[in-house]
């Protein structure tokens, strides 16, 4: 059905919903480079304001995707929640943005709603807000998720410990995994990203991390960040697997070039239950996302970039991960050209991600070939911490050896824990406590861990 | 002075690898020294970026032993339209395209295998790996493989060998290419392997070994796991997710 708008002398006139939502998002690279922006900023603003008197039921009705041909759809719509849907359904996407930002909407009622909004009407919304109203909102959502820690309580903020090194050195990540950890950072995980695909290679590292978790007695989860079928036989083979990641998109299409489905998906949550390695809970998917993957993989079908990315959350939410977090500037300038819009966007995918139920986390990152620097980092990370972001990076010194881009540092986290008092995941901070890297308050201890430091002897890595 | 900043007691670790730790900190953030440090690598990072490929002296140093390449150019006319294009930079421009049709041969003779050498995000990469990578890798493939002339593109992203694999009938295609640069690596050369190369493949179709460079994946590693990959990838009639690297398994 089409939809129309007249501004002045001018009707501005949109085909369907799908062209509706993409003229109706804020600027940005990819969906310029997809043909699907808006041509001007007076027919964006017709586009809005078009899209604020549209039903949320609609979405329901107009799937933008077939329902036949894309099983992303078909989750979508076969798992919505009535019942939690039918307090908002009388609302038009501009209502929706007014209810959201109510005194009255707050954080019992957000998740109550939660399983009835789909991740379109997540889209569609966040395209009428500024980007306070993406943070004041997303900051009343509560998604608490837990394995051998408990991530996303108020007023935490857990760091993903990113020890990459470019040959998968054990004893190079062993170095900057404890620097991380010396640095109180590691609660939402210990997650290494392999410069290859070997499987014994991936095994090794798996049980190197483990061995170094039980060590220590951390109370954290480990990760290596690679294929989920290479995960699926590193499992098979008797691997130390606490989490089962995957990298995944908003459509059919765009999974199948990650070569993952739902299926597979579900075969390798299963395989990871069945490991019973969680011993407070039983999240155990870890999810990379990020928008203008669904273009790069010609698998967008017309729907703008921020749309499909919130489509990638309904793929999350459906296994119930430990963590998910949007990797956002790192697919480069064709999608995110500079600063502005990777800020814009990882405010986007972190509302929409938490509007949803998803505990989202956030790569605060950016590559050397998009106009962005580390001040744009800190700007995006200063609003996700107000935000309540679940999880950020922590990498050493923001600089990813491995994966040659930028992102957030040991100290950056360091750096939003003093400013805005915010803790780390109680377990993992009570266990720094206990090894001296912390005071009570969680601020880094002058003075270097005992027991800590003599673990440069017992991996190998001293003298 | 001393008291402004503190030291990290753990700073022997840093000889095990060249990520940033053990930086210490002025409170809780970074010295200014590290920001200075980081604020150069940063700089160099951008200005490699936007340096443009020497093909004179790239065709000139693989010459010698692959023989003459060919030179070609994606649809991207510049480092700009590179960036903010993909697309662009995934297709032949049309005189590059009839170039590579026209040395394939009527009928084209096909390959077993052809080489693409692109410059990427980082020709400086390419520049200073990929003739290296050429010598060391061809001693390790089968002699009976028969190989297309190298071909060097200039604006060119991954996907762009599939075009050039298509027209010169090459029944696998490995894209040498410079990867984004980070700080710490201005110059990594990636490798990305295609059974059957055709236009549309996707990179779930691909093979990839990356980060070569002698700070990286040395030369004579990279060689080794490209030269089993092709090979399984021959034997299965196929690349991408399907095919598990175990390149340790070669004896």
């Amino acid at each position: 059905m089409a939809y129309a708008c007249a501004i002045g002398t001018r009707n501005h006139r949109f085909a369907d919903l799908r062209e509706l939502l993409a003229k109706a998002s804020p600027p940005r690279s990819g969906d310029q480079l997809a043909g699907i922006a808006a041509a001007s900023a007076v027919e964006r603003m017709a586009a809005r304001m078009c899209l604020a008197d549209v039903p949320l039921a609609t979405f329901l009705g107009e799937p933008l995707i077939p329902y036949e041909t894309d099983e992303v759809t078909r989750l979508i719509l076969d798992s919505h929640d009535a019942a939690a849907f039918a307090e908002i359904s009388a609302l038009t996407v501009g209502d929706f943005r007014d209810w959201l930002l109510a005194d009255t909407t707050d954080s019992a009622t957000l998740a109550r709603v939660a399983p009835g909004i789909t991740p379109e009407m997540a889209a569609a919304v966040s395209k009428l807000m500024r980007n306070q109203d993406l943070i004041l909102v997303a900051s009343k959502c509560r998604v608490v998720t837990r394995f051998r820690n408990t991530i996303g309580l108020p007023g935490h903020l857990a760091v993903r410990l990113q020890p990459n090194h470019p040959t998968d050195d054990p004893k190079g990540i062993a170095a900057s995994m404890l620097d991380g950890l010396l640095y109180g950072c590691g609660d939402a995980v210990v997650g290494v990203n392999p410069a290859g695909d070997n499987l014994q290679a991936i095994i090794s590292l798996l049980h190197m991390l483990d061995e170094v978790r039980s060590r220590f007695d951390i109370p954290t989860q480990t990760c290596v960040l690679t294929h989920v079928t290479s995960t699926l036989q590193a499992i098979e083979q008797g691997a130390p697997v606490d989490l089962v990641f995957q990298s995944i998109a908003g459509t059919e299409k765009a999974n199948a070039a990650f070569g993952v489905s739902l299926a597979l998906l579900r075969e390798a949550r299963d395989a990871a239950l069945s490991l019973a390695r969680g011993t407070l809970g039983d999240n155990v998917m870890y999810f990379e996302t990020g928008q203008g993957s669904a273009l790069s993989a010609d698998a967008n079908f017309g729907v703008d970039q921020q749309t499909c990315e919130a489509r990638a959350y309904a793929v999350a939410r459906e296994f119930k991960p430990l963590l998910t977090n949007t990797v956002v500037g790192f697919i480069g300038p064709e999608y995110l050209y500079d600063g502005k819009q990777i800020i814009r966007a990882g405010l986007e995918d972190h509302f929409c991600g938490k509007l949803l139920g998803v505990p989202l986390g956030c790569d605060v990152c950016y590559t050397n070939h998009a106009e962005a620097d580390q001040d744009d980092m800190d700007t995006l990370l200063t609003l996700l911490g107000t935000a309540g972001v679940t999880f950020i990076m922590g990498v050493p010194g923001a600089d990813d050896i491995m994966l040659n881009y930028q992102s957030t540092s040991f100290h950056d986290a360091l750096y939003l824990r003093a400013l805005l008092g915010l803790r780390r995941a109680p377990e993992f901070e009570a266990w720094l406590e206990k090894m001296q890297v912390t005071d009570a308050a969680g601020r880094l201890l002058r003075g270097p861990s005992p027991p800590l430091l003599a673990a440069v002897g017992a991996l190998g890595i001293g003298d | 002075m001393t008291d402004m900043k503190s030291a990290d007691p753990w700073q022997a670790l840093r000889r095990f690898t060249s990520a940033r730790i053990g930086l210490g900190r002025a409170g809780a953030s970074l010295p200014t020294a590290e920001i200075l440090r980081f604020g150069l690598a940063h700089a160099e990072a951008r200005d490699a970026v936007h340096l443009a490929l020497d093909v004179t002296a790239l065709e000139a140093a693989l010459r010698t032993r692959h023989g003459p390449g060919l030179v070609v150019h994606s649809r991207a006319p510049n480092r700009a339209s590179y960036l903010l294009r993909p697309d662009l930079g995934r297709r032949l421009d049309d005189a590059s395209a009839a170039l590579i049709s026209q040395a394939a041969g009527q009928p084209p003779q096909g390959h077993d295998l052809a080489f693409a050498i692109a410059d990427g995000l980082s020709a400086l990469a390419v520049q200073r790996h990929a003739p290296a990578l050429l010598d060391a890798l061809r001693p390790l493939l089968p002699p009976d493989w028969t190989l297309a002339p190298p071909v060097i593109a200039v604006q060119g992203r991954v996907a762009l060998g599939d075009e050039i694999g298509e027209r010169l009938c090459a029944r696998m295609l490995v894209m040498l290419i410079g990867e984004r640069p980070g700080l710490s690596s201005p110059d990594s050369l990636g490798a990305y392997l295609t059974w059957d190369p055709r236009v549309g493949r996707s990179d779930a179709q691909r093979n990839c070994v990356s980060n070569i460079r002698p700070e990286g994946l040395d030369y004579p590693a990279a060689a080794k796991k490209i030269a089993w990959l092709l090979t399984e990838n021959r034997r299965l009639q196929l690349s991408g997710v399907g095919l598990k690297e175990r390149s340790d398994l070669l004896a």
